[in-house]
């Protein structure tokens, strides 16, 4: 049984990787002291006094560390500290939880920026046949995990750049590409993750498209 | 440009540095808490018990920080919408709705919302920025009825909880004896349920709590509001049940009843197990459809049937009188409204 609920206590942990992957997005990693499903998330702080922020892991579960993926905020609290930090450090985590969860049913998967994370996990989870994932960023640098993700899922890995152009991408917004698409499946999950503007625009354009909203799961990085 | 700090917004301690910083007497910043907070003014010219030069340091640095209603819709219940332009340029709502002797005004408190409920307008727009504690209290003090004012609901834009900071100093200055001087108990913050931030309410002030609902179940809670990811509604409960609701204090749970969703017997029956042992009140509020949702309102008959069901087992409900339907009730189309005139300009 995986835990749902938001766990109350941190546990301190080392980190043993601390990665910038892209400009000012890092990846960093602890070992992994729990079971969990794809999906979930780890609340993360770097002390107990200051309240943890919210990540999703982004590494399989059967993997020896567990990993996220976050952007540096430059003006937020935590990341900026998070960012300084090196192997060897100590962070306080959380047990996983969450119920933003992967399952092996054919589904879309809809990320921007850093809402790739759970996907990740999923596809490390071998979720992956049976998905399309459709990807949006700024960069074309910031298309993280997409080696893996052109290997598991092939023709369904759509890429989506807003601000480069290039021959594999799609130019534009995945808000775009998604209004672009016909004939959408009505009878699959729709999980969305990401920013809340996006979430939110791309929702409703599922739904214009008629999706029934219980078909759409929607985790927003507020 | 260099743009100057509005005073207003400020608390007593922060008045206080900023005297001490421009070389006056420890007594103006009780001078200027009072100008701000307790008289009809709105230039730091009309403070006239401070010194010329204590006036010209002020202006050199600060503005007042009143900002006016750029636009208000009256509805023919009497309830009225006021639109404000933020320091950013951008849009927010402010509704007073007069009810018998009341007068409540509900406030917003971000501009749009990170939350994605998928009911609301508000959440239609994303996030575009937090406002300050100026910007809260300038929403009660700049409205015409100001002076008539008897309750006040954070209940407008944006999540409250997600600008807790600001809007514990918007509290602070609305209930403090050197600020407005109100009685806590007339202030209710509303939020979705983001349960470390109740936590911090609950010590931080004694103003009421709401919680918006809307469903006990989980699947369909996640799928109306994507909170529930994050902070499920258990847990959110048993954050409320830690804190005694018998005295003063309130603690009441919105619910907007959706027609063929979350109307139905099963609702009502798991509502009562949630809450029993919950000195709360439950308000039914109509849902009035926003463009393009796939969700509709309920009937009058199954609504009242809702309440009588929930009220039958002891659980106090009420079901909220609809207001100022002709004048973009829900929250956000107003706002939405403006935004889309001034990106077409
Ligand atoms: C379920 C969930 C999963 C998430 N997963 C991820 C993930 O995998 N990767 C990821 O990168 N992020 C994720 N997030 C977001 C993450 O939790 C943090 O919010 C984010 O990393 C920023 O943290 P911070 O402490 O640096 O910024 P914060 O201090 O939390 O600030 C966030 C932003 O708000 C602004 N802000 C804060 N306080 C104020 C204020 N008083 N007034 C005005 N503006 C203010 C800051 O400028 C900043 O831009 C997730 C969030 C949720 C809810
Ligand atoms: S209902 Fe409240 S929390 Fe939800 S999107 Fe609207 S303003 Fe935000």
């Amino acid at each position: 049984m995986h835990n749902t609920q938001p766990p109350a206590e941190l546990f301190k942990t080392t980190l043993t990787r601390h990665d910038e992957i892209s400009p000012d997005v890092f990846l960093i990693g602890f070992k992994r002291e729990h079971d969990f499903q794809p999906g979930q998330a780890i609340k993360l702080g770097i002390d107990t006094e200051n309240a943890p922020r919210i990540y999703s892991i982004c590494s399989g579960p059967k993997d020896d560390e567990l990993c996220v993926l976050f952007n540096i905020k430059h003006d937020g609290f935590l990341t900026p500290k998070l960012t300084t930090l090196k192997p060897g450090d100590s962070v306080y985590a959380s047990a996983p939880y969450g119920t933003f969860l992967g399952t092996q049913d054919s589904a879309w998967w809809i990320a921007t920026g850093t809402g790739i994370a759970p996907f990740h996990a999923m596809t490390a989870a071998g979720m992956a046949d049976n998905k399309v994932l459709v990807h949006g960023v700024r960069h074309l640098d910031q298309f993280y995990f997409s080696e893996r993700f052109a290997s598991a899922l092939g023709k369904n890995y759509h890429r989506c750049c807003s601000a480069e152009e290039s021959t594999d991408t799609f130019s534009g917004r995945v808000t775009r590409f998604l209004s672009e698409q016909k004939n959408l499946p009505t009878d699959q999950r729709y999980y969305i993750c990401g920013q809340a503007t996006m979430a939110v625009e791309t929702r409703d354009i599922l739904i214009g498209k008629g999706i029934p909203f219980s078909n759409i799961i929607t985790e927003i990085y507020f | 440009m260099e743009t100057k700090t509005p005073l207003f917004g400020k608390t007593l301690e922060e008045l206080k540095a900023v005297t001490a910083e421009l070389g006056l007497p420890k007594f103006a910043a009780k001078q200027v808490v009072d100008w701000l907070y307790k008289k009809e003014i709105s230039s730091i010219d009309e403070m006239s018990n401070l010194s010329k030069k204590a006036r010209e340091l002020l202006n050199s640095n600060y503005v007042f920080g009143l900002s006016e209603p750029s636009t208000v819709k009256t509805s023919t219940d009497g309830t009225k919408k006021y639109l404000f332009t933020t320091q950013n340029d951008q849009f927010i709502e402010t509704a007073m709705i007069p009810f018998k002797d009341r007068k409540t005004v509900c406030v917003s408190s971000q501009v749009g919302c990170k939350m994605g409920c998928l009911f609301c307008m508000t959440g239609k727009q994303g996030f575009q920025s937090q406002l300050t504690a100026g910007e809260i209290v300038n929403q009660i003090r700049n409205i015409p009825e100001w002076h008539d004012v008897t309750n006040i609901v954070y209940m407008g834009m944006g999540e409250p909880l997600d600008n807790l900071d600001v809007v514990l100093k918007s509290i602070e200055i609305l209930t403090s004896e050197w600020g407005f001087a109100m009685s806590p108990r007339r202030i209710t913050v509303s939020t979705i349920g983001i349960t470390p931030g109740i936590t911090r309410f609950m010590n931080e002030c004694q103003a009421h709590l709401a919680i918006s609902l809307h469903t006990p179940f989980h699947e369909e809670r996640q799928q109306l509001m994507p909170v529930q990811i994050a902070y499920p509604l258990d847990q959110v409960i048993d954050e409320v049940r830690k804190y005694d609701f018998s005295g003063q204090r309130r603690v009441s749970f919105e619910y907007i009843v959706f027609g063929d969703l979350n109307d139905t017997p099963r609702h009502a029956q798991e509502l009562v197990r949630l809450l029993s042992g919950i000195n709360c009140r439950v308000n039914l509020i109509r849902f009035h459809p926003i463009p393009g949702t796939p969700l509709k309102a309920t009937d009058e008959t199954t609504l009242q049937e809702f309440k009588d069901m929930l009220n039958n087992k002891g659980v106090l409900t009420t079901i909220r009188a609809s207001r100022g339907l002709d004048i973009y009730a829900a929250c956000g189309l107003l706002s939405t409204k403006a935004r889309v005139n001034k990106a077409s300009e």
